[in-house]
């Protein structure tokens, strides 16, 4: 192995002074629990305990249809539930052959760069009040309310859509969604400066970031760290790019790379992410077909053929693949879900180790951990 | 389809024991247990595209037997292939662990043992990862909740 891999092997000592950080604590975002061992105030190391929300999705899903499934899927990770969507349902129609309307695969790249910026953003106000700046918390929640108040209107869910399923939609999105996209893309655009003034610049703010939880390229590929998080260390793994899905590669995007790899590089990727989503709704909204369309044609209960399926989707968080085995019958034989959160959670140890317990908050917030997720 | 041709070849160059097969998206490579670690040490280590980037380990109960299943991307290329061994002995399914390969594997490792009872030999810290030490391993095909008694209608 590199030598710059760092291993997570963890030596316990019988002297050793162990607090719990969790699961109630507000910076671990949910039911996480992190034991740390602490000398004075510097970290030696993090074992985290998860498993305090687990619910047997993969379990539960061998018991159902691939269309309910999808309603599974939004509870894993909460803020990306169009993504997790859309991961089984490209799986299903890859599986069957089925190709989806263009117009539908317009509207799933939109709901996906939506639901990407009102996760980032959500992030970014939470992150500002892990650190201290409780106004970061205001500013974020007002702005994402405009998201939630487009996708209210489409499908009269803010949270948790089950929106899209395989085949296409659940229903066609209001007359409006065109407008309201542009609407909003409109009032971000302005707002992004403000918010750099308010948090980027703020030099309290950068010296609780740069240089803390520094992750190399080696340590986030031997991790499998993925999306925002493993591009901040320079790993190129977005799998918009890599592995195409939807319209996403007749789209013009950049994949925002940073190598520093610290919080405060993870910190710009979804800064910068922001941007380019903004970028890639324009080209959507400009491109996207009239019509009303919004399903293939579908039979109400799907069989898969029987094999093995697999399906990389790109999430707020990271890659969220969905491996299927089928027995040619109308459950799968086998779910299974790879979610980002649960290879990014487990790199607390490494980069935690020798900071401050306020270090471990910067990190594990810049990781931008959603516990449903890691726990399935 | 060329480069799927390529990729089978180089399995087949890696691992000459192992049953190479073309699926419906990526090669596979099947090898027995005993030699799961020395194949995939081939494999990270290869010098064409090493295969440095673990993106799933997971496990399937077939009733049979179990099979665990790795996914393996090389980030130079971004190529995937699919490892997988078969582990018929239910009671005593054991394969050596690919931890010191690839970190990532720890917890997936760690999540396969909870939830199928497989165990991985040289593990270093091979705890359950979600259920309590005396419940069963929910993933087998024959586990039986004894405290939520739902029926599934099939």
């Amino acid at each position: 192995m590199s030598k710059d891999v760092v291993t997570n092997i963890i030596l316990r000592d019988d002297e050793d002074y162990i607090i719990n950080m969790g699961p109630q604590h507000p910076s671990t975002h949910g039911v996480l629990r992190l034991e740390v061992c602490l000398n004075g105030e510097t970290v030696k190391y993090v074992v985290p305990h998860i498993g305090y929300i687990h619910r047997g999705i993969e379990k539960m899903c061998e018991y159902d249809t691939y269309k309910q499934i999808i309603h599974l899927t939004d509870r894993m990770d909460y803020l990306s539930a169009h993504m997790n969507n859309e991961a089984v349902s490209l799986l299903v129609e890859n599986a069957l052959g089925i190709e989806v309307p263009e117009r539908v695969k317009y509207i799933r790249a939109a709901l996906n760069e939506l639901n990407r910026i009102a996760s980032h953003h959500l992030w970014w106000s939470a992150f500002g009040m892990d650190l201290g700046a409780l106004t970061t918390f205001f500013y974020g929640l007002r702005d994402r309310e405009k998201i939630l108040d487009i996708f209210d209107e489409s499908f009269g869910s803010r949270l948790l859509h089950s929106f899209v399923t395989p085949g296409g939609l659940m229903h066609d999105v209001h007359p409006n969604f065109r407008k309201n996209i542009m609407e909003f893309v409109k009032y971000f655009r302005k707002k992004l400066p403000e918010y750099k003034k308010l948090l980027t610049d703020n030099i309290i703010f950068q010296n609780r970031t740069k240089g803390i939880g520094v992750m190399t390229k080696e340590t986030a590929i031997a991790f499998g760290v993925t999306g925002p998080s493993g591009r901040g260390s320079g790993f190129s793994c977005d799998v918009r790019k890599i592995a195409p899905y939807g319209i996403y590669d007749q789209l013009e995007f950049n994949e925002v790379l940073y190598t520093n790899g610290d919080s405060f590089d993870r910190y710009m990727v979804r800064m910068d992410e922001m941007v380019e989503s903004m970028n890639l709704l324009e080209q959507i909204v400009d491109k996207m077909p009239e019509g009303t369309e919004f399903t293939a044609k579908m039979k109400p209960i799907v069989k898969l053929p029987e094999g093995e399926y697999f399906q990389r989707v790109e999430t707020a968080r990271g890659e969220l693949d969905v491996f299927v085995v089928s027995d040619g019958k109308k459950h799968p034989y086998r779910m299974r879900f790879r979610s980002p959160n649960f290879s990014n959670m487990f790199t607390l140890n490494i980069l935690g180790r020798g900071l401050k317990i306020a270090d471990l908050v910067a990190i594990s917030g810049s990781l931008d951990l959603v516990i449903p997720d890691i726990d399935r | 389809m060329e480069k799927n041709m390529d990729l089978t070849a180089l399995l087949a160059k890696i691992a000459p024991q192992g049953e190479v097969v073309q699926g419906n998206q990526f090669p596979e490579l099947t090898v027995s247990a005993e030699q799961l670690f020395e194949t995939a040490e081939k494999l990270k280590n290869c010098k064409e595209m090493p295969f440095d980037f673990l993106l799933d380990l997971t496990a399937v109960d077939f009733e049979t037997k179990f099979t665990v299943v790795y996914h393996l991307e090389s980030t130079k290329t971004h190529d995937v292939v699919v490892l997988r061994t078969d582990l018929p002995d239910r009671n005593h399914a054991e394969v050596e662990t690919v931890s010191g390969l690839w970190p990532a594997a720890e917890f997936m490792e760690r999540e396969v043992f909870d939830l199928f009872g497989i165990r991985f030999k040289n593990h270093h810290d091979l705890r359950r990862l979600f259920m309590e030490d005396d419940y069963g391993h929910p993933l087998r095909k024959d586990f039986k909740d004894d405290i939520n008694l739902i029926e599934y209608p099939n």
